[in-house]
């Protein structure tokens, strides 16, 4: 039990060969965020520790750590929500290698979105007249549903089918291409949908809603998965969505 | 490890087997409680193309659905891929198939 007004926080120190978690007291505050005390031990304790963070307003994204065994954006999340009798275990995303204690190597979750299509191809240039794009039509809203994505890859790490099938494409990838597949100005819908009808493709999402459940920006990947499913699915027997 | 033709081929094979389910489930407490005994039941499924092809029907998607399934469930808990886990599938199926049809035969074959 952590004396009051200090926090105990066991922070995961290593690389992608080995490690272990080392233990840190940071004095409690009252407003005090995950990412505050992790960049505390890091100025006060431990100069070496390895983290990423960039805006700490919830924006870029890269700031996404397991914290107390739940995947969450470390700049939006108070302590006081998530602490257990004063304790912090900080810890770094699952389902992604390790470069370094709290910093993970998100090459492979990006190259997944490139894997599931979602390099925007334009139909137009820049000399041609902007399209014009209804606000409140279906593909549009469907699409707007997905956009505020932020990459932060707490949907990736939370996945139990990312977990068990390496290949899996993941919910933000996939959420990725069903925007596109919604946006009328998006060239290659075809190729969205195929790439995402393969081995690792949404087919294997079991439905079982972490990535919706851990959203920090209250996103519905598994919504958007299920359209994939319904799409490609009518979209093999020759009807369109 | 489950692209777009074999979810598709699951998917079938489930809307498939739903409504043979229910009837299956339905004769058989009909025929349960009507008190029939099993030399009855076998006098009026023997012979009966209706229910060779009920039932064999029932056996293949049964057996499609499962093969399938199973492939899933071994790809994640083993990590078995490729041409292994492609074999698996196969013989799964061919089990499952090979037993369905030898009861299917002897419930309805003369």
């Amino acid at each position: 039990m952590a004396d009051n007004g200090q926090l105990e926080v066991s922070v995961w120190r290593g690389d992608s060969g080995s490690g272990r978690f080392e233990s840190f007291r940071v004095p409690a505050e009252d407003n005090q965020t995950v990412l505050d005390v992790v960049s505390w031990i890091q100025q006060n304790l431990a100069g070496d520790l390895a983290y990423r963070f960039a805006c700490r307003v919830g924006m870029c994204g890269s700031c996404a750590m397991t914290v107390n065994g739940t995947p969450r954006w470390t700049c939006r999340t108070h302590v006081k929500k998530v602490a257990r009798n004063n304790r912090l275990t900080i810890a770094p995303l699952a389902n992604l290698p390790v470069i370094r204690d709290l910093a993970t190597d998100m090459d492979p979750f990006f190259a997944r979105w490139i894997g599931a299509g979602g390099r925007f191809v334009p139909q137009r240039t820049r000399d041609d007249p902007v399209a014009p794009v209804r606000p409140d039509s279906p593909g549009r809203q469907a699409a707007d549903a997905g956009i505020e994505c932020i990459n932060c890859g707490v949907c990736h790490a939370a996945c139990d089918t990312v977990a068990a099938s390496p290949d899996y494409l993941g919910p933000a990838p996939l959420q990725r291409a069903w925007t596109l597949v919604n946006d009328e100005r998006h060239g290659a819908r075809g190729a969205v949908l195929a790439a995402v009808s393969g081995a690792g493709g949404c087919h294997n999402c079991h439905s079982m809603g972490n990535c919706t459940a851990h959203c920090p920006k209250e996103l519905d990947p598994l919504r958007a998965i299920a359209g994939l499913k319904r799409a490609t699915f009518l979209g093999a027997f020759g009807k369109e969505i | 490890m489950l692209d777009l033709r074999l979810y598709i081929a699951q998917r079938l094979s489930a809307m498939v087997m739903a409504p043979l389910m229910v009837v299956h489930i339905v004769v058989m407490i009909i025929a349960v409680q009507g008190g029939l005994s099993a030399a009855e039941i076998l006098s009026r499924t023997q012979g009966s193309v209706f229910w060779f092809l009920f039932y064999g029907l029932f056996v293949a998607a049964a057996s499609l659905h499962a093969a399938i399934g199973l492939r899933v469930i071994v790809h994640e808990v083993t990590g078995l891929r490729g041409a292994g886990l492609t074999v698996l599938t196969w013989a799964v199926f061919g089990v499952f198939f090979f037993m369905g049809a030898r009861a299917v035969t002897a419930v309805t074959m003369l």
